[in-house]
């Protein structure tokens, strides 16, 4: 679908939206609005597409309540500010979109969070993406490392063929906000798989430590959970130019999450799970196992990492052996490691003894 | 063995009072340095106050603590009392158990005798420093001026130096002593002592500088002496038998009849004649003839013959007009959002001695939630400080569930938590203390009781007030929807669609479907304004009966939007409001003059003619008319909305979703 086409279907949704509170008041009925829930116990694996997307449960958002009735008058002026958008050819980032909301009386959002909420809700009721409402994210600077060869289109319309590795300097290609096939395609890849990475500093010693040409390797930094464009990038780049993907993070129950959102799917935004998930992508570590076998220097646990890991127990997304196993396990050590702790036995130990040990083992490797 | 009998003999001597009390200064409140100091100052303020009543003054008391040195502290307090005639200074000050007020019933602060020359005891044990009082009396024109120790053997005043000086003062007492304590702040200092004063003492002015230099003034908020109490017979009730005998040896009635009846109160000739028949012994015995047995049938009769309750003008109560002005007068900076209508009970008896609990809560404002409330404990108009663990009032605090009145207590037992101040005061012409010191009140069956009920009296308009604040504020929320976001989302949705902005009355009725009552009263320029506001929020037209307590006849006629249907008793008055449609408002709104700001705070607004289910921010009249708040359905719950046919609220979803970019 051209963007144009794509722009005026949104519109086309948003003022049904409209048109659906306003019909509801004409019939003297209290407004509201059906919502798929967004919660873990809401998410059901999807077999055809391998990830994990929205069940049928919803909830709902009726005006007989204060935060009902607030979101429901927000989203009439999210509608609005949509549409102008849309028609004036301009488009906002996500926090724009918050401080525009200051001028919005009633209708403000407290916090960032909320308007980001409201974007996602209209995305799942309209079935749109919210690029077709012209809103976009903050820069978040993701990087990749390998060699890869993209072709870019820059603001100026320009094509630029780019590779990844020898047309980049250290802290490799940023991935920009938008990775669309209208704005990056792929030309060429020269690589056996890649690895998603947590941590800066641990993107920048495997790229010291050349592991991406010595291991023939893909490195990309996902910078905490990674943004919506990042975990695109990475299916895009597993479909089109068949590689295996696997991520390496800290071991502890947040990174865990970082992997479920980048493989199988994030509970926030499953309603485009198929879009996003790379389901394929196997977990390399840190585990809890690793920090047994490698002996490495560990924080305890504290109590919200705890509670994370008992929450996981019942996560769909983690309902299999190996991670059952795994938070089983780091509840029962009571302990969790960084990416970092490997250097214990050095600075080439990860890239020499522990990455390949691991990847041979997932197959990845050879 | 004899010998050793007459060896001990030797040694066992009369120990004098002051030797024994220098001894055990713990009994009398000197047990630690901290609380030497509250203690000094506490016995001489108790002095004052008790000075200047007796004499109809309403009392200035000046307070002056300094740091002489280490922990040397200098304490002065003067009054502005009737002073003491010379030949007493000594006395009062210098010598234990002398006081005037030890064989009275009467309600007073110090009974014993001991508090004041303690002090001086006290002052001159740890620093060597006599005491040093001044004193006028109004028919003198100059003050007399000494210094005194106490001879500790002896318990006899010792006068270091003496004089007459000039004094600016017409009359009042001074005490200027030197002592070893220690100065702190907290819960249990002077100030806090002082505040308490303040808040029991209405009439009093208090002056307070403090070592660090800083001064506070607590004005007294009413012009008004306490009516003054007389001296009262004991009642029958609940006399000992040791006293009844002794009270024979003293009397000066030479026949049964006659004993009884001018010894006690409440005892006419013929309840001394049905009292002795029951114990069957003669009207016309010498009472100094009684001997045990006969002494304990009186006693058994006394609890057969019917015998009036005892005259309670001994006592004084502060009042519930007044613990409530001298609260907010007081404790104005904690901008407490609610004083509880304080509740003075009826006086009651224990062991012949007529008492009155009275109770005062504040709740709210700056007070802290989190913490244990805050209790102030008071007997005869004396805070008490130390030992609130003993204490029959908190006891009683303990024993109440107060859950049940919006308080949180753990498993409803114990001193509860919240924002709030309980003030519990027991007057007696005799309190039972635990102790000498007279830091707590003895568990006395019948006090206890006493506390109990009017605490939970209390307690029931402290739940009154929640009630219809929990209720308002639930109203307000449904309000701000109906008045300003639905019509907002009706202008942009139509604006969105591109049509003509739709009736939103429908809507507003299916969410609110009630009639929302909106009282309000402001003070402005000596006129109280009263609005009531009735939205009617239902798909039907209401109308329904206003019912209102207040004074009516300080209603302003020409200011009221709608006459009264019936006025009875002069302060139950009855509106019948006129049809409201759906979505339309009838304000009902009149002045009131010559009230005090006090006297009319809240709004008491009940409505009949109408289910109750279907009204908020008013009560439904209750069955008998009524008004006492101790009558107002206090277990009445606030309606729930019912949940829709098992929706589930997207925005109230519990889980936390926490794993996003």
């Amino acid at each position: 679908m051209k963007n144009e086409e794509r722009h005026l279907k949104a519109v086309d949704r948003l003022t049904e939206l409209a048109g659906d509170v306003y019909d509801q008041l004409v019939d003297r009925k209290i407004p509201k609005m059906s919502i798929p829930l967004r919660t873990k116990s809401n998410i059901r694996f999807d077999r055809r597409s391998g990830v994990w997307k929205y069940g049928r449960a919803t909830g709902v958002r009726s005006a007989k309540k204060l935060t009902g009735a607030q979101m429901l008058l927000r989203t009439m002026y999210m509608l609005e500010f949509m549409e102008e958008m849309i028609r004036t050819n301009k488009s906002s980032t996500l926090r724009e979109m918050y401080y525009i909301s200051e001028g919005w009386d009633k209708a403000k959002f407290s916090a960032q969070d909320e308007s980001n909420m409201l974007a996602e809700d209209l995305e799942i009721i309209t079935n749109c993406m919210r690029e077709d409402f012209k809103l976009r994210p903050e820069e978040d600077g993701a990087r990749i490392m390998g060699n890869v060869t993209v072709m870019e289109t820059d603001r100026k319309g320009k094509k630029k063929k780019i590779n990844c590795r020898d047309d980049v300097g250290d802290s490799g290609y940023g991935i920009p906000y938008n990775v669309e096939k209208e704005k990056i395609g792929f030309v060429d890849c020269d690589a056996d798989f890649l690895i998603a990475i947590e941590t800066g500093g641990m993107f920048d010693r495997l790229v010291e430590n050349r592991f991406d040409e010595d291991s023939h390797a893909v490195i990309v930094h996902l910078k905490g959970q990674p943004a919506r464009s990042t975990r695109r990038f990475i299916k895009r780049i597993s479909e089109e130019m068949k590689l295996p993907v696997c991520t390496f993070v800290d071991g502890d129950p947040w990174s865990f999450r970082i992997h479920a959102s980048l493989a199988y799917g994030a509970i926030k935004t499953a309603h485009i799970s198929e879009y996003l998930a790379t389901p394929t992508a196997e977990y390399v570590g840190i585990t809890a196992s690793d920090i047994l076998n490698y002996d490495l220097p560990t924080d305890k646990l504290n109590e919200r990492d705890i509670q994370a890991l008992n929450a996981e127990k019942t996560d769909p997304r983690f309902s299999d052996q190996f991670w059952k196993h795994e938070i089983d396990l780091m509840l029962q050590i009571g302990k969790k490691a960084e990416q970092q702790a490997l250097a214990k036995y050095g600075l080439d130990f990860v890239t020499k003894t522990y990455l390949p040990e691991k990847l041979t083992e997932l197959g990845i490797m050879r | 063995m004899a010998s050793i009998a007459h060896e001990l003999a030797k040694k066992q001597k009369e120990i004098s009072i002051s030797e024994f009390f220098e001894k055990n200064k713990h009994i009398l409140g000197f047990d630690s340095l901290t609380r030497a100091l509250i203690t000094a100052v506490k016995e001489s303020v108790d002095n004052s106050l008790d000075a200047c009543e007796d004499a109809g003054v309403l009392p200035e008391i000046f307070v002056q603590v300094d740091r002489v040195d280490n922990n040397e502290y200098r304490i002065v307090v003067e009054d502005n009392g009737p002073g003491i005639v010379k030949k007493q200074v000594p006395n009062v000050f210098g010598r234990l158990l002398y006081g005037s007020r030890f064989h009275v019933r009467a309600q007073r602060r110090g009974q014993q005798g001991i508090g004041v020359s303690a002090v001086v005891m006290y002052a001159q044990i740890t620093t060597g420093k006599p005491a040093k009082i001044r004193s006028r009396i109004s028919d003198e024109d100059v003050a007399y001026e000494c210094e005194l120790v106490l001879d500790t053997k002896k318990n006899r005043p010792q006068m270091v130096k003496e004089d007459f000086v000039i004094w600016e003062k017409e009359h009042g007492t001074r005490l200027e002593v030197n002592l070893k304590g220690k100065y702190v702040g907290g819960k249990q200092s002077i100030y806090e002592y002082l505040k308490g004063v303040a808040i029991v003492n209405p009439h009093a002015r208090i002056t307070f500088i403090q070592p660090d230099g800083g001064n506070v003034v607590f004005e007294r908020s009413t012009e008004a002496m306490p009516p003054p109490t007389r001296e009262v017979r004991p009642h029958p009730e609940g006399v000992e038998l040791g006293e009844l005998l002794n009270m024979t040896k003293y009397t000066e009635a030479k026949k049964m009849t006659s004993f009884l009846n001018t010894e006690f109160s409440r005892i006419s000739l013929r309840v001394a004649r049905e009292i002795l028949d029951a114990a069957e012994i003669s009207h016309n015995q010498r009472p100094s003839r009684l001997n045990l047995d006969q002494a304990g049938d009186i006693i058994d009769a006394v609890k057969k013959v019917k015998i009036m309750a005892p005259e309670t003008d001994c006592l004084s109560p502060i009042g519930e007009g007044l613990i409530r002005k001298s609260l907010k007068n007081v404790l104005g900076e904690t901008r407490a959002s609610f004083y509880a209508p304080p509740v003075t009970r009826e006086p009651k008896v224990f062991g012949g001695n007529p008492f009155i609990v009275e109770i005062g809560i504040v709740y709210g404002g700056q007070l802290s939630k989190e913490n244990p409330v805050q209790i102030y404990r008071f007997a005869n108009r004396v805070p008490l400080m130390y030992q609130q663990g003993a204490c029959a009032t908190t006891q009683g605090i303990e024993n109440v569930d107060w859950r049940r009145y919006g308080l949180e207590q753990r498993g409803g037992k114990g001193i509860p938590f919240g924002p709030a101040i309980i003030l519990v005061h027991v007057a007696s012409t005799k309190i039972p203390f635990t102790s000498e010191s007279k830091e707590a009140v003895a568990n006395v069956p019948e006090i206890r009781e006493e506390i109990e009920l009017a605490l939970k009296a209390c307690a029931r308009r402290l739940k009154t007030h929640l009630n219809k604040a929990e209720q308002k504020s639930k109203a307000r929320v449904k309000f701000e929807i109906v008045q300003e976001i639905i019509p907002m989302i009706a202008q942009k949705s139509a604006k969105i669609v591109g049509k003509p902005v739709p009736d939103i009355a429908g809507t507003i009725t299916k969410i609110m479907n009630v009639v929302w009552v909106e009282d309000e009263v402001t003070h402005i320029k000596k006129k109280h304004h009263v609005s009531v506001r009735l939205y009617n929020y239902t798909p039907k037209n209401q109308k329904l009966q206003l019912h209102m307590v207040l004074p009516y006849e300080k209603v302003d006629d020409g200011s009221l939007t709608l006459k009264p249907s019936e006025v009875r008793n002069g302060t139950k008055v009855t509106w019948n409001m006129k049809k409201v449609a759906p979505t339309e408002v009838f304000e009902l709104a009149f002045d009131m003059k010559g009230l005090d700001g006090g006297e009319y705070e809240e709004n008491e607004v009940f409505v009949s003619g109408i289910d109750p289910a279907s009204v908020i921010g008013a009560d439904v009249l209750p069955g008998d008319w009524d008004l006492e708040h101790i009558t107002i359905t206090e277990e009445k719950s606030v309606p729930e909305e019912a949940a829709d046919e098992g929706e589930i609220d997207y925005d109230e979803g519990a889980e936390v979703i926490e794993d996003e970019e």
